[in-house]
């Protein structure tokens, strides 16, 4: 089986790996970059925890294979705190208490980010439906669902 | 596996025909990759559309009709303003599939290929008279949407032929369609029953009407007697109930732990009703 060369942008750094093509940009991103900040729930879609940015968008990296990656830009959650300053989001998970395993919060916060950069002042119910996603065995949402709305509020005030 | 990213349908036709073993087209991903992960589908060619170019795009022509290219994901569909002003319930049945992160990468084409009679695009592209481009080994043909799916996990597609183009035709005036499905939680689910409706007004009558039902049968179908049911009707009781009556009597459905035959059967003509009546209100323009 040949290996394809994919070369990328991750989190904006040029980034370069050796792909089976039958492997996901999931795969990829643990085995192959060393970046196991993004999980593997359950490999079909359907938990969220692989959650990354594909050109801007949001996408299951268990979905997406490491050749797509081919000239695009990933973003994951190793990206989202910039050095030691932790991203709103990050900080109010933490002030909230909405992670208790911790297994699904880095799609989670990469995921609530994606939503805040399109929609700054969710509801309630757009929070929750567009987090329908990402599974959560542990906290029961709520507080997952508080910290996100707190955080938009922080970041609102601060854009303004 | 060998992964190929052809730059024009005719190539990737000619991929497809050439190659001997399982075969795939990767557009979202969203079924390919399940499959492939969970080893019951694993491909010796995969062939990857989305490098061709136009595949992305969403165009009005002249007429209005609207051509949407196959690697289209679902949140571009509900992100263009003009097109969901047109076909408001193609677009719900699309952005119904999955999450936020599937609708990122899911298609249109890719749901209808996959060949699940559960699709949820597929009944509102099949109510709004809605044909594909097929490109093949052969050159290139059309066909409506309904003549594609052929029974679970299967399509009337010949080898090498794959779909080029998603084709819908002008809106025109005092039109409107809807599609609802049934699942048993409010998101995430496959649709045990599903119904869209499309229809033309010319007052307050009905004109004209394209009924479908999805999940109810082997594959998602026309429902010629439910369209006859609200024809030449206001959609006052009577014939809300003459197309439930028709909508129940299209069904055979499998009976399984996500809903026994009575269940859908009975679901489907609940869908219908309140479809139809969403579909009236929209082309009265409400
Ligand atoms: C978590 C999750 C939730 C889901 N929820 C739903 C749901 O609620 N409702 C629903 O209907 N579906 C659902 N799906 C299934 C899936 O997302 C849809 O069927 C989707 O529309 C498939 O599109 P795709 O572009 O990802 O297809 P792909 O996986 O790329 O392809 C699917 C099939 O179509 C063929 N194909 C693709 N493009 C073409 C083409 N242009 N010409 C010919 N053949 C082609 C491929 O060979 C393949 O067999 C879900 C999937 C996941 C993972
Ligand atoms: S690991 Fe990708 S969605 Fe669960
Ligand atoms: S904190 Fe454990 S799965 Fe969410």
């Amino acid at each position: 089986m040949s290996k394809i060369h994919v070369t990328t942008t991750v989190n904006g750094d040029e980034v370069e790996f050796l792909a089976d093509p039958r492997e996901s940009l999931l795969d990829c991103l643990r085995d192959h970059l060393g970046l196991t900040g993004s999980k593997e729930g359950c490999g079909t879609g359907d938990c969220g925890a692989c959650s990354v940015t594909l050109d801007g968008t949001l996408v299951c990296s268990c979905l997406v294979l490491g050749v797509e990656a081919e000239g695009r830009q990933v973003a994951t959650i190793e990206g989202m705190a910039e050095g030691n300053e932790l991203h709103p989001l990050q900080r109010k998970f933490l002030e909230h208490a909405a992670l208790q395993c911790g297994f699904c919060t880095p799609g989670i916060l990469v995921a609530a980010k994606a939503l805040l950069e399109k929609t700054p002042d969710p509801t309630e119910t757009e929070v929750r439906y567009w987090l329908a996603g990402n599974l959560c065995r542990c906290t029961g949402y709520d507080k997952i669902i508080r910290a996100v709305l707190d955080a938009a509020a922080e970041m609102r005030q601060e854009a303004a | 596996m060998n992964y190929h990213t052809p730059s024009t349908f005719e190539d990737a036709a000619r991929l497809a025909g050439a190659a001997g073993g399982v075969t795939r087209f990767l557009a979202g991903g969203t079924d390919v990759l399940v499959q492939m992960r969970a080893g019951m589908v694993l491909p010796d060619d995969l062939i990857d559309l989305k490098k061709i170019p136009g595949v992305h795009d969403i165009v009005q022509g002249a007429d209005g009709g609207w051509r949407i290219g196959i690697a289209v994901p679902g949140a571009a569909l509900g992100a263009h303003a003009a097109l969901v002003a047109d076909w408001p319930g193609v677009v719900e049945g699309m952005e119904l599939v999955g999450s936020t992160q599937v609708q990122g990468r899911a298609t249109l084409a890719g749901n209808l290929c996959n060949g699940s009679p559960a699709a949820d695009s597929v009944p509102g592209l099949v109510a709004a008279g809605a044909t594909v481009e097929i490109t093949g080994p052969d050159g290139t043909r059309s066909a409506p949407v309904e003549e594609i799916p052929a029974g679970p996990g299967k399509t009337t597609l010949a080898p090498g032929e794959l779909i080029s183009a998603i084709l819908l035709p002008p809106r025109g005036k005092a039109g409107g369609d809807a599609y609802l499905r049934f699942i048993p939680r409010t998101e995430m689910d496959i649709a045990v029953a599903g119904c869209a409706v499309n229809l033309r007004l010319e007052g307050d009558t009905i004109a004209e009407a394209r009924v479908a039902l999805g999940a109810v049968a082997p594959r998602i179908a026309l429902a010629p007697d439910c369209a006859a049911a609200i024809i030449g009707t206001t959609l006052d009781e009577a014939a809300l109930a003459a197309l439930d009556a028709a909508a129940r009597a299209a069904c055979s459905p499998i009976d399984d732990k996500r809903g026994t035959v009575a269940f859908r059967t009975e679901v489907a003509g609940v869908l219908a009703r309140r479809a139809a009546a969403i579909a009236y209100s929209r082309a009265k323009g409400e």
